[in-house]
């Protein structure tokens, strides 16, 4: 074990009445408290392993009942039933045995999220209970941590909680006397945004190249090293104790129905308090700006949210009374991706701001697929162009022609991802594109962010 | 995404400030060697050490050198395009040298939105280090833009090395930073 950071992570986790009945917290308990990580608090104070016992004594098939009963949507990106997802993995026959895998996706990189990095830091042990449960629910040989590679201190935080486990008898062999033995592996990527696609991931769980796959065989027919394998977030296999302590049906009163339980938002950009709200899904989005976030932090009007990390199409202001649930945001044409909310000002050049996010899109581009590959740079070229006052007259159609061309064209989610951010906002801020192709600037009042 | 080739580690003159005398260097540690294979014995397919193994080497070697590579494949016995290919895909496996301590500003949107350019502007102004132009004439500095520390709600964020992380990084904060990358209280690239 090398060394373990004792720096408090600076993010905020509090807010008016969190923890309180209205705004329960699991995942994000004791955050802030740096001794919290450690298995003796987590067993003394949060009553941790309890869910486990509560498991091991279920049948594999209850617990994944118990799972489906409280209707969790996987809290990555997709939002898909978690409770379904465990469903399609292949049971054991007469005649023929699985080797079947647990994956934990920790491959936080979403521009905007910054979620799975506190549960990392601050609730290791609540993680590693939920991928135990789950991989008995699934009958999993062994379970994999893939941690994002900039998170280098957070792989030796794991491993020490992982150490500590093992050494509690809840990890290895013959856990708590089942007979049943698994154990986890932290896996460090490095760098690639990417991986956070679960088979691309499980391509660089193998030390190949981060390349999604061609699916089907989707990961629980042909996933890690040939075998099923589930790919799990760290948010949403944290709620799996939780939700083997309160009952799947009791979970499912939080939130809306369809849409059950906490969530974890991520707040940056324009606003007063960024941070981590762990709130029940369903809050209207003015409300937590407003009410719990404190509002615009410069004191101008916000212009622009971006409601589901960088992937996500743009809000503007008339959709700020959205509920944030998966349904109503997607409702709304956007989608609630991984809970990152961007805040952006009136002062904000929303052709930076696009540009800034396709220049993302098109530097992490795996280059796999030829739509994405070539359509996010030629997106990128043609935002450049508009933002240096070199637009031609046609670009905004020929730019706004792009994005069909790209979204489901491709094999993973990141040529959609691409187009997102573009299309909303041509669709919603066109003046602005407008402006900077008729005056060569931008909009008078707004500010120069981007760096080159 | 085009790369410059990686230099061979033998054969190439150095430029000023790059780093002798880990590059110098055209083997693997013994003990890097079963460290690599040891981690290849844990995974259900030794081809998965792959991404640990370039870990090891480029802290070996201060930055994955042809040479480096070539040993990589050598100590998993897997094919040399292998790694080179698993080498060139990955942002955080240096093809380059970098200097003794390695600046990454995030620059993407919500970094942006709170002053990562201006504190990118401040970054060059104070070590010289251009971004992306590799190490300064001395070896010490490097700067690069990246993108998503993970750190949106606590912008903008600094990264020094691979271990150092700091958020919230105004005018003070940055000359902390720096001075302590300068006293030696910040350990170096690959140390």
């Amino acid at each position: 074990m090398r060394h373990l950071r004792v720096k408090p992570d600076p993010q905020r986790y509090t807010f008016e009445g969190f923890g309180s009945e209205a705004y329960p917290n699991f995942s994000l308990r004791g955050a802030g408290d740096l001794d919290n990580w450690r298995l003796k608090t987590y067993r003394d104070r949060w009553d941790g392993y309890s869910a486990l016992a509560k498991a091991l004594k279920l049948e594999p098939a209850a617990v994944t009942a118990e799972v489906r009963a409280s209707d969790l949507r996987g809290r990555g990106g997709a939002g898909f039933r978690t409770g379904m997802k465990w469903g399609f993995m292949p049971k054991d026959t007469p005649e023929r045995k699985f080797t079947r895998y647990l994956v934990c996706n920790a491959d936080e990189g979403e521009p905007g999220t910054f979620k799975d990095r506190a549960i990392l830091e601050y609730n290791p042990h609540q993680l590693i209970e939920g991928m135990i449960i789950a991989g008995w629910a699934m009958q999993c040989r062994a379970g994999f941590l893939y941690i994002r590679g900039e998170f280098a201190w957070l792989v030796d935080k794991l491993d020490a909680a992982l150490q500590e486990a093992r050494e509690a008898g809840y990890l290895g062999k013959d856990i708590l006397g089942t007979g049943w033995d698994f154990d986890i592996l932290t896996y460090r990527g490095a760098g690639a945004y990417i991986c956070g696609e679960e088979t691309a991931l499980l391509n660089s769980l193998e030390g190949r190249r981060g390349e999604p796959r061609v699916k089907p065989p989707f990961p629980a027919q042909v996933g890690a090293f040939g075998q099923p394998t589930t790919v799990n977030n760290v948010e949403t296999l944290s709620t799996v104790p939780v939700i083997l302590n309160l009952g799947g049906a009791e979970y499912a009163k939080l939130g809306t129905p369809g849409n059950t339980g906490t969530r974890i938002f991520s707040l940056s950009g324009h606003i007063k308090r960024p941070g981590l709200y762990e709130l029940p899904l369903g809050l209207p989005l003015d409300f937590i700006l407003n009410d719990l976030a404190g509002g615009s932090s410069t004191g101008r009007k916000i212009k622009a949210v971006i409601p589901g990390g960088a992937s996500a199409p743009m809000f503007d202001a008339k959709d700020f009374d959205c509920p944030m649930d998966f349904d109503s945001v997607k409702a709304r044409g956007s989608m609630a991706g991984s809970g990152g909310i961007i805040v952006m000002d009136e002062d904000t050049c929303m052709v930076q701001a696009t540009l800034r996010l396709t220049h993302f899109f098109a530097h992490e581009s795996c280059g796999q697929c030829t739509p994405c590959r070539e359509g996010c740079n030629w997106m990128e070229m043609i935002l450049h162009r508009i933002e240096h006052g070199q637009g031609r007259p046609d670009d905004l159609a020929l730019l706004a022609s792009l994005p069909p061309r790209i979204a489901l064209r491709t094999l993973c989610a990141l040529g959609d991802a691409a187009c997102g951010p573009v299309e909303s906002a041509i669709q919603k801020f066109l003046p602005e594109f407008e402006h900077h192709l008729h005056t060569q600037t931008c909009l008078p009042g707004t500010r120069q962010m981007l760096a080159t | 995404m085009n790369h410059a080739l990686p230099p061979e580690t033998s054969d190439t003159a150095l430029a000023p400030g790059q780093r002798l005398l880990l590059t110098e260097r055209k083997q693997l540690s013994p003990e890097a060697i079963a460290e690599i294979r040891a981690i290849a014995a844990t995974f259900p397919d030794p081809l998965s050490a792959t991404l640990p193994a370039l870990y090891i080497a480029q802290k070996e070697f201060g930055f994955l050198s042809l040479g480096a590579m070539k040993e990589v494949a050598l100590a998993l016995a897997v094919p040399e395009g292998h790694v080179f290919g698993v080498a060139t895909f990955y942002t955080m496996f240096r093809k380059q040298p970098v200097g003794r301590f390695h600046l990454q500003v995030c620059t993407n949107l919500c970094c942006a939105l709170n002053g990562a350019a201006e504190l990118l502007r401040k970054v060059t102004a104070k070590t010289g280090a251009q971004p992306g132009a590799g190490p300064t004439e001395d070896g010490q500095w490097s700067l690069e833009e990246v993108e998503c520390l993970a750190s949106c709600g606590s912008a903008p964020c600094l990264q020094v090395n691979h271990d150092v992380f700091d958020e919230f990084v105004d005018e003070t904060k940055l000359e902390a930073i720096l001075e302590a990358c300068r006293q030696g209280e910040t350990r170096p690239w690959g140390a």
